[in-house]
């Protein structure tokens, strides 16, 4: 009897870390494990499929030699900082406006967070025959009168990229809105109507004293924005492909077609162990204050 | 925390609130717009949108594109249309979504009631798993995958979403319970209630809110997952990846008003979450990015 209640205390003990280890588990073998099985990779001669010779640093020599790659790396600046910047100041902007008892802001709100629901599939695919000359924007424009107009972006090797920002912007500035509109909400009005009193004027308001204070939303807003920018596969894939010609390749769409297509599996995961790197060294030091402060 | 409906202190005059109206309504209409296009011109013959104007209403409305999109068109090498690849996302998402959301309810629990030495670095390992950038483990997946014969089929993609999103899950309903009164646990606890009792009884009750948030998440993330679709899918493509295949094709003509009712109808479900649920998705993450 001693030894059944025994049993089960000691059950008892245990079975939260029973619950708990599957999931544990799991991801050190298909995060960390898979990983390090991509790390090992990146420094052998695989092909097509995964094999062990050992070639050092070979692979990633030849990574940086490749002008696709340095395309790649150039694309995929421009296009994070342009997202980044350009969906931050839209969301702060549509935030403080929507901040100021607004009539109708409970139907502008649903209107602007939308997007964040669809695939970058459809947004894609919405935005590729928008922006297309042949039937879209630039075409409407003509039948409206505006004959002059031009807008061959989608079609042009140097203007590509900055579709791709357009259709990124209008999916998820409207998702920052609401990280900043949160943070504006959590704003104790009580320091707005002193600094108001002290003769403070609206513009000096928002610079001096809400701004600073939205710090947090620009920190979660930056590490969201720039985790989803570096894994902009989606969106390139339907809206250019890539194209025209490698124009608007990044490192995501390099990474799959060397892996999968090209048959160079070791400079595939060599370009992906680069890709790990930077988004980590955004993400650790983030999440490593997040932990830190909730313990 | 300060009332989440508080007006704000900030006064404006009429001229400043004429231009906060103005470019209020002009962004809505931008959010729009393509909403628009892809509604007005799924609804009108394939002529009217080469010879004519695509912001135009349909002059001659039809629902034949719709109906090709769904079970004619041309996906890949077969005239199927978009319905068999619906019902896999469908056979998909469901499962995936609904057992990442019971792992993360318990992960949770245990991660917040049942604390242990070493339980931040066990969370913050699975935290981290929510962040990276999944070309990292492509190659090993479809190693594995292939291995256990789920390559190409629907359980292997299940499994895939499964292991990718409890991260995600685990965080929500961690932080969540962390705001619930320990000292009731304890109480119910000294009342010689088990684990799974107390889980039962005391917390699930209570998870409503967080359960809508992960399940809308985890819904809408699967739903419009490519990257894992494209290669894992095999056989077994799930919605978006068929779509993609239906807009790119280079055979033939390009059917703009068949590939705009195909992108709605794989925009639907996830739509139709965000219309029904999206306010408390939308409040359950605010709180939380208020909190972080």
């Amino acid at each position: 009897m001693a030894t059944e209640a025994d049993f089960r205390t000691r059950l008892q003990d245990w079975l939260p870390k029973l619950v708990l280890a599957p999931s544990f588990a799991v991801t050190l073998l298909f995060v960390y494990g898979f990983i390090l099985f991509t790390i090992v990779l990146s420094f052998t001669g695989s092909k097509m499929l995964p094999k062990f010779t050992w070639v050092g640093f070979e692979n990633y020599e030849k990574l940086f030699a490749l002008p696709a790659w340095n395309t790649a790396i150039v694309n995929i600046a421009i296009f994070a900082t342009l997202y980044i910047v350009i969906c931050t100041v839209i969301g702060l902007m549509l935030a403080i406006f929507l901040d100021q008892k607004i009539r109708g802001e409970g139907m502008l709100r649903p209107i602007y967070l939308y997007p964040m629901a669809l695939s970058f599939i459809v947004t894609g695919t919405a935005w590729k025959w928008f922006l297309d000359p042949g039937i879209g924007l630039e075409r409407i424009m003509h039948q409206w009168g505006w004959e002059s107009f031009s807008f061959t972006w989608i079609k042009d090797g140097e203007m590509a990229l900055y579709t791709i920002v357009i259709a990124a912007v209008w999916q998820t500035s409207g998702f920052v809105m609401a990280m900043f509109l949160a943070g504006l909400r959590g704003i104790d009005n009580e320091t707005l109507k002193a600094a108001q009193i002290d003769g403070a004027s609206n513009w000096q308001l928002y610079r001096r004293i809400v701004i600073p204070l939205l710090r947090p939303a620009f920190l979660s807003a930056f590490v969201i924005l720039s985790h989803l920018a570096i894994k902009s596969y989606d969106l390139v894939i339907a809206l250019t492909g890539g194209g025209p010609g490698r124009a608007t390749e990044m490192p995501a769409t390099f990474m799959y077609s060397y892996t999968f297509t090209r048959n160079q599996m070791g400079i595939g995961a060599s370009s992906a162990v680069i890709m790990l790197m930077t988004i980590a060294a955004i993400m650790v030091p983030y999440l490593y204050a997040e932990l830190k402060e909730k313990k | 925390m300060a009332a989440v409906t508080q007006d704000t202190a900030v006064s404006t005059g009429r001229i400043t609130r004429t231009f906060i109206y103005l470019v209020l309504v002009l962004f809505a209409l931008f959010y729009l717009l393509p909403l628009y296009v892809m509604g007005v011109n799924s609804l009108k013959p394939l002529n009217e949108i080469t010879g004519g104007n695509m912001m135009a209403l349909p002059s001659q409305w039809t629902l034949e594109p719709w109906r090709s999109a769904w079970s004619t068109a041309q996906i890949g090498v077969e005239p199927t249309g978009l319905k068999p690849y619906f019902l896999n996302s469908i056979l998909m998402v469901v499962p995936a979504v609904a057992i990442s959301t019971i792992i993360g309810a318990l992960n949770g629990y245990v991660l917040t009631k049942w604390r242990f030495r070493g339980d931040t670095w066990v969370f913050g390992l699975m935290l981290f798993s929510c962040f990276i950038p999944f070309q990292i483990v492509l190659i090993p997946m479809a190693v594995v995958l292939g291995k256990l014969g789920l390559a190409g089929t629907v359980p292997g993609l299940i499994l895939v979403h499964v292991v990718y999103g409890i991260g995600f899950t685990t965080l929500y309903f961690r932080n969540y319970y962390a705001s619930f009164p320990t000292e009731l646990v304890r109480a119910a606890m000294i009342d010689g209630a088990g684990f799974f009792r107390i889980f039962w009884r005391i917390l699930l009750p209570v998870s409503g809110p967080i359960a809508v948030v992960s399940v809308i998440w985890q819904f809408t993330n699967i739903w419009n997952d490519f990257l894992f679709g494209v290669s894992f899918g095999g056989t077994s493509q799930p919605m978006t990846v068929a779509l993609n295949n239906l807009v790119q094709s280079s055979t033939g003509v390009k059917e703009y008003n068949v590939h705009f009712a195909g992108a709605i109808l794989a925009a639907l479900p996830t739509l139709l979450v965000y219309i029904v649920a999206g306010r408390y998705f939308v409040r359950g993450l605010m709180a939380g990015s208020v909190k972080g």
